[in-house]
């Protein structure tokens, strides 16, 4: 009689990812989709002061290349109480730069919940879902989720002209992904 | 009770909210539970409190004693964990309730065309009429925005 094979444990898919915190509140954001961390002071300089009608959430915006990053205050966004923002993360394959608080801590998420479906208002363009890690639920944040196209064409409109957006000199740290 | 009557009966749960009680078809009762911590994060959809871990699955609360006594909760004793229904699909949803809750069998009236779409019909129990919940009308979901975005038309269309 042959025994069965035993069957192989199946590995657990795992997603890479960084808690950080915006006003208190605790938030997590793949690492992938993070491109670089950099302190809010090294982007004083190169930043550029804009105001778009109804948007209070972008008031500075950055020259890359050829493109434009907008710096999205984190705590307006999510309309939490104001705080100062001590970093900023680029995110890979969007014209954001989100300004937060602080990095709690990078590990793994082995499940993605979606968002209930009760949860019917913006926070489902906010968030691809949530997940649970050591007893606490947190929201992971969508990076197309902070800029919707209407406000990149206000943000756009408001950018004042080309020649005004330096070039930045400020190094950043580089995420590997 | 004749056979044909005992037929007709239905189970409900019966919850109570502040002084009031209103009951839920058991068959979309999933469970009672002692109150666990809330999970609070930014969201913009009115009547959602936070979720609750259960089971390993992530649930929604839903405090809806507003719409129905007309006040929040200010203390409660369990959640109820019900499903509710998004078209094919099913989710949970915790009710914070304030009292013990009970199962009773009673015979299920239609709701009228003038009562609110959160009323799924009445039942009679212990001399009081009670209003059985819709909770597919009285938890928020997507079909919201659409009522939301319809009664702003309306606002906007009228003088």
């Amino acid at each position: 009689m042959r025994l069965a094979a035993p069957l192989k444990p199946t590995p657990v898919r795992s997603e890479q990812i960084i808690l950080f915190r915006v006003s208190g509140q605790l938030f997590a954001v793949s690492s992938a989709s993070v491109q670089e961390v950099r302190s809010a002071d090294s982007l004083s300089g190169g930043a550029i002061e804009i105001t778009a009608p109804g948007l209070r959430k972008v008031r500075h915006v950055l020259r890359r290349g050829d493109r434009s990053l907008f710096i999205v205050n984190g705590a307006a966004h999510f309309g939490l109480p104001p705080s100062p923002g001590v970093l900023v993360f680029v995110l890979r394959k969007t014209r954001t730069a989100l300004l937060i608080d602080g990095i709690e801590k990078m590990t793994a998420m082995t499940r993605l919940q979606a968002l209930p479906l009760s949860f019917c208002h913006e926070e489902r363009q906010w968030y691809r879902g949530l997940t649970a890690l050591d007893q606490t639920v947190v929201p992971v944040v969508r990076p197309e989720g902070f800029l919707s196209s209407e406000d990149l064409a206000l943000l756009d409109a408001a950018l004042p002209p080309m020649e005004i957006l330096g070039e930045e000199a400020v190094e950043g740290t580089e995420l590997q992904q | 009770m004749t056979v044909l009557a005992e037929l007709e009966l239905q189970t409900f749960v019966l919850l109570r909210l502040g002084e009031r009680r209103f009951a839920v078809s058991s068959g979309q009762i999933v469970e009672l539970v002692a109150p666990s911590r809330v999970f609070r994060f930014p969201h913009h959809t009115p009547k959602i409190e936070g979720v609750i871990l259960r089971r390993g699955r992530i649930v929604p609360v839903c405090d809806v004693a507003e719409p129905l006594i007309g006040k929040r909760l200010t203390s409660r004793r369990l959640y109820l964990i019900a499903t509710r229904h998004y078209g094919a699909q099913t989710e949970w949803v915790a009710l914070p309730v304030t009292g013990e809750c009970e199962l009773i069998n009673a015979e299920l009236m239609a709701a009228g065309a003038s009562d609110e779409p959160h009323v799924g019909g009445w039942i009679s129990h212990a001399g009081d009429v009670i209003e059985v919940l819709n909770l597919d009308a009285l938890t928020p979901g997507p079909d919201e925005i659409v009522r939301e975005a319809a009664l702003q038309e309306t606002l906007e269309a009228q003088p």
